[in-house]
């Protein structure tokens, strides 16, 4: 079982790693924390805040782009080409599949984040011309954004299991964009009344909190993150993409590939 | 052991996007093919073929029956370490290179490490891509595709291989070669399933052979036995022009070349035949049982059953 997975997720590294749009959409990444250097240093007293600003926020938006862009397709680019036929022909359970292919992407994005932010780190090394002890809070954002990573591909999988690239690309990005401000409903939420504050409430607690994984501002002025929030969205991103992959695995279960 | 069975099993989609009306694919079919067989699954396009695979690969789920394979119900995933399969126009992976695609599939299949490097060489050479093993895949031609597939469907040895049109679109060299290997893969001992709508292939390498059309199955059996069905007619060639009122009699219409008449008729009234010639001062050269092409069983049974249909609209 464990090789079945690690054979599917290694597969669908290996055709990341290969798709020149990937590389395109890494080269483009690389530029943008590049163009922060220079940014940050026309930035005068606050080049530090700006890089951080500017270089992380590319590596989360990238990385969500290359998220949905391919997780839309994890399962049903598979099915409109067939080539999951010769792979669900063999001793493979489906839901081996679901997982091999997630734990495919959230590598892929991982290593692809893992270079961009080796980038990131040279850039601010030329500025600064040392790391600070506060710089170690810059993992912990690095960190959320992987977190973020796993949020929207278990995401962009669910969606890719039933619907067209098309609509799930559109569902994906709008759940995304949501739960940004999910913060924001929940306080709009607390301004409400009667059924207003019970819809409200609803969907901001449905809805993935992306905000509650942006610390970039917080860690681009220096301020530590608590830990109980590092263990709290720990916890949340595992729960809320488990939650994701077990609805993919019983849509797709039952799915005729027609 | 029968190696396929199926009882009943049968297809229904539902289609409309507001009001759902079933469209059925696959009547309820019920067939048996015996192990070290080669069967021949025969119908035009979108007669139900590729429905009644998927349908055994567990791509599709039945609306009804059931089925075994090796034993096996088909919802046993562990019956398919046994089984391979080449999909319909396949489209694999092409980022990968074909010895990579063939290493990927292998070890999905359960096959050691230590013993796939050997077990896709083998198969490589056996399929004659060996010096196309570190070409990626998208720049693989659509007969050397195919080639690939069938390479896929035997990397890991299985006893039963299903085959969806494992002919189509390969030129007459590429066409003969998997007909060799599928002729290799028999002598083996495997038994192998594979639809088709090329009826010669079909002919040349069948055991038996099913015929279905618009969903279900129209025939079942040997070959020979099936046209004797459709068929059982005598070809008789004479000599001499006295017979040829009283065979015209008979319902056959006489052909003359180069003062032998030639004539078909059914086998039943072939005495009759031999009477009326000879009464006519004739002498016969030969008589022969017409063969029947499978192309003209195919016809036959589907013209066949396009009468019954109007047959029934007429009630």
């Amino acid at each position: 079982m464990r090789n079945r997975i690690r054979a599917i997720a290694f597969n669908t590294f290996r055709e990341a790693v290969r798709d020149r749009v990937l590389y395109n959409l890494v080269v483009f990444a690389l530029l943008i924390v590049g163009s922060s250097l220079i940014f940050g240093q026309i930035s005068i007293g606050v080049e530090r805040l700006v890089l951080v600003n500017l270089g992380m926020t590319a590596i989360s938006l990238f990385g969500i782009v290359i998220a949905i862009f391919i997780g839309i397709g994890l399962v049903s680019k598979e099915i409109e080409k067939k080539t999951l036929y010769t792979v669900l022909a063999r001793p493979v359970h489906r839901w081996e599949f679901i997982v091999g292919k997630f734990g495919g992407l959230v590598g892929t994005l991982t290593v692809n984040a893992g270079f961009m932010a080796i980038g990131f780190f040279a850039a601010l090394l030329y500025l600064t011309h040392r790391f600070e002890p506060a710089d170690g809070y810059l993992l912990v954002a690095l960190y959320f954004i992987v977190l973020e990573f796993v949020l929207i591909t278990a995401l962009a999988l669910l969606f890719s299991t039933f619907s067209t690239p098309l609509m799930s690309a559109v569902f994906a990005f709008s759940l995304f964009v949501i739960g940004t401000f999910a913060e924001d409903l929940r306080g709009f939420a607390s301004m409400s009344t009667g059924v207003t504050k019970i819809a409200m409430e609803t969907v901001s607690r449905l809805v993935p909190n992306f905000a509650a994984f942006n610390v970039i501002s917080q860690v681009a002025h220096s301020q530590a993150v608590p830990g109980r929030l590092i263990f709290y969205n720990t916890i949340y991103a595992i729960v809320y993409a488990a939650v994701c992959l077990a609805a993919s695995v019983l849509i797709f279960e039952r799915r005729d590939l027609k | 052991m029968p190696a396929i069975e199926t009882f009943a099993l049968e297809k229904q989609y539902k289609v409309g996007f507001w009001k759902k009306r079933p469209r059925q694919a696959l009547e309820p079919l019920t067939l048996s093919v015996e192990e070290g067989e080669v069967f021949g699954y025969l119908g035009p396009n979108g007669a139900g073929k590729t429905t009644t695979l998927k349908l055994l690969m567990r791509l599709i789920f039945p609306s009804g029956g059931s089925g075994r394979i090796l034993g096996k119900d088909l919802g046993d995933g562990s019956l398919k370490q046994q089984i391979g399969f080449l999909p319909e126009q396949p489209y694999f992976y092409d980022h990968l290179t074909a010895r990579e695609l063939l290493d990927y599939y292998a070890e999905l299949s359960g096959v050691e490490a230590k013993e796939r490097t050997h077990r896709v060489e083998a198969v490589l050479a056996r399929v004659g891509l060996p010096d196309s093993a570190n070409l990626q895949l998208r720049k693989f031609s659509k007969g050397m595709l195919q080639r690939v597939g069938i390479a896929q469907a035997i990397i890991h040895n299985p006893k039963l291989i299903f085959l969806d049109e494992p002919m189509s679109g390969l030129d007459p060299i590429g066409r003969r070669e998997v007909r060799d290997l599928i002729q290799s893969l028999k002598e083996e001992g495997k038994t192998i399933f594979f639809s088709t709508h090329i009826l010669s292939d079909a002919e040349t390498l069948c055991d038996r052979v099913g015929v279905i059309n618009k969903g279900k199955l129209r025939g079942i059996g040997v070959l020979a036995d099936l046209a004797r069905e459709v068929s059982g007619k005598v070809e008789i060639l004479w000599e001499g022009a006295g017979a040829r009122a009283g065979i015209e009699a008979l319902g056959g219409r006489a052909q003359v070349s180069s003062g032998t008449s030639r004539v078909v008729l059914p086998e039943e009234k072939l005495n009759a035949a031999i009477d009326a010639i000879r009464a006519g001062n004739g002498k016969i050269v030969s008589i022969s049982p017409v063969r029947v092409t499978l192309e003209e069983f195919f016809m036959e049974k589907l013209n066949s059953e396009g009468a019954e249909m109007e047959q029934e609209v007429a009630r």
